[in-house]
């Protein structure tokens, strides 16, 4: 991990991952130290994405660390035509360590290459975001208290959702049973069922939410877009079948929690919000306690 | 009785043969190997029949022996190329290429938002399944079928 790149959720190992969730929790104990004095974090968003770089620069900031970067490409040297690679190399003499986001999928692998200091991918494309699926995992480990033979439910967009697939990959190490519930047109890519199917794991799909929930750990909603449907209708019809509302949590049991990568458009009706099992919240300040580890942990400090 | 004319491509005798190698992939051979680059004699025939190509291109090469390294990389374009080792007149060894396990440069990815067709990125794939050849690309890493591979 000293000095490694995490540019993809397989780029770890599992003992490592697990390692990070145990670090993430002593930080949740103590957010604020001065563990990051004297080093500087770069923050490079060739992509506007607001909260995800608050969420690393409050994490950095707490630590005691310093940020500097732009959060948007339009304010930088890339508006004047220069490569990636040279963008990199620069930043690389300014700071420790880059946080990076980019429109363009293989962006961080290509930097983490090409530069001098670890890179941490913040998104590229519509490929990884690897901070994303720790927090997720250790919001799953600290509701449930372990992240092993659990139900999880996965709804909306299983076809292009990023953080689906990348939830998928981790949590298929921890023995879990998914049940995906999505529009015909957004399924699961058969590449992820294949994957489950050579781990022996089970999987089940659904069209709608049935009274199956019942058997929910953990329910993680997505956003359907509108500009994933070929049929706009088809979109209209059914956007709405995929809205988890209060009354849908009555059975359901009591461990369950229900996240969300957010942002959260109207997929979770604001009535589940008061529900003590609405956990997306929470979810994103554990953001904070997983980049910190994350961070620490990469650039070897205790 | 007239004597058949027929095509024949003459040998050579020292040197390289890459036989069975598709009709419509010859170019990209030539390319893939720099073969334009060469200053000994080559020679070569295309759309000669085949039992098991249909349709063929040979390509003999004066006084060049390729590291496997090097031959391996026409796999993607001619997986059933057969090479003869001539020494003197004679075949001294025969091999057939291998698809790698990676390919650098010779691919291009076929994601539009891919890093390798936005900035001067090599392009650089696993291998992911021989038989039918897939690569995955090492920066987007997204699948590519044989259909989809386009030679740089």
């Amino acid at each position: 991990m000293i000095h490694k790149s995490l540019v993809s959720i397989g780029d770890f190992t599992k003992e490592e991952y697990l390692h990070i969730l145990e670090r993430a929790a002593e930080f949740e104990k103590r957010p604020i130290q001065d563990i990051l004095k004297n080093k500087i974090v770069a923050t490079l968003f060739f992509e506007p994405s607001t909260r995800t770089r608050l969420s690393f620069e409050s994490a950095i900031s707490r630590l005691g660390g310093k940020v500097i970067g732009f959060s948007d490409s339009n304010s930088s040297s890339v508006s004047k035509g220069e490569t990636l690679k040279d963008t990199i190399k620069i930043v690389s003499k300014y700071c420790d360590l880059i946080v990076m986001r980019h429109p363009l999928e293989g962006a961080a692998k290509y930097a983490s290459e090409v530069a001098d200091v670890p890179i941490i991918n913040a998104g590229d494309g519509s490929n990884q975001h690897p901070t994303q699926t720790l927090l997720d995992l250790y919001s799953i480990q600290k509701t449930q208290g372990n992240l092993e033979d659990l139900n999880i439910f996965i709804v909306g967009d299983l076809k292009y959702g990023r953080t689906v697939h990348s939830l998928l990959m981790a949590m298929s190490q921890f023995n879990a049973t998914f049940y995906f519930i999505s529009p015909p047109e957004l399924k699961m890519p058969d590449e992820y069922k294949l994957h489950l199917e050579k781990k022996g794991l089970n999987y089940h799909e659904y069209r709608d939410f049935t009274d199956i929930i019942e058997s929910a750990d953990i329910i993680y909603m997505t956003r359907v877009q509108k500009e994933r449907f070929s049929d706009l209708i088809e979109y209209e019809k059914t956007k709405n079948a995929y809205v988890l509302q209060n009354y849908m949590l009555k059975n359901t049991k009591p461990n369950m929690r229900v996240l969300h990568p957010l942002p959260r458009v109207n997929e979770i009706s604001v009535d589940v919000d008061d529900n003590e099992k609405a956990y997306y919240f929470t979810q994103a300040l554990n953001g904070i306690f997983v980049r910190q580890a994350i961070i620490c942990s990469i650039l070897g400090l205790k | 009785m007239k004597d058949k004319k027929q095509l024949k491509v003459n040998a050579i005798k020292d040197g390289t043969v890459i036989d069975h190698i598709p009709a419509k992939s010859l170019f990209k051979v030539i390319s893939i190997l720099n073969l334009d680059k060469i200053e000994t004699p080559i020679t070569f025939g295309t759309n000669l029949e085949s039992k098991r190509l249909g349709s063929k291109a040979i390509i003999k090469i004066t006084d060049v022996f390729f590291h496997e390294n090097e031959i391996n990389k026409i796999a993607l374009v001619a997986p059933e190329a057969k090479l003869n080792i001539i020494k003197d007149y004679e075949v001294v060894e025969k091999k057939l290429v291998e698809v790698p396990e990676v390919i650098v440069g010779i691919a291009k990815c076929v994601n539009p938002t891919c890093i390798t067709n936005n900035e001067p990125v090599k392009t650089k794939f696993y291998v992911v399944s021989k038989k039918e050849v897939t690569l995955k690309c090492h920066y987007c890493e997204k699948l590519m079928d044989q259909e989809h591979i386009k030679i740089i």
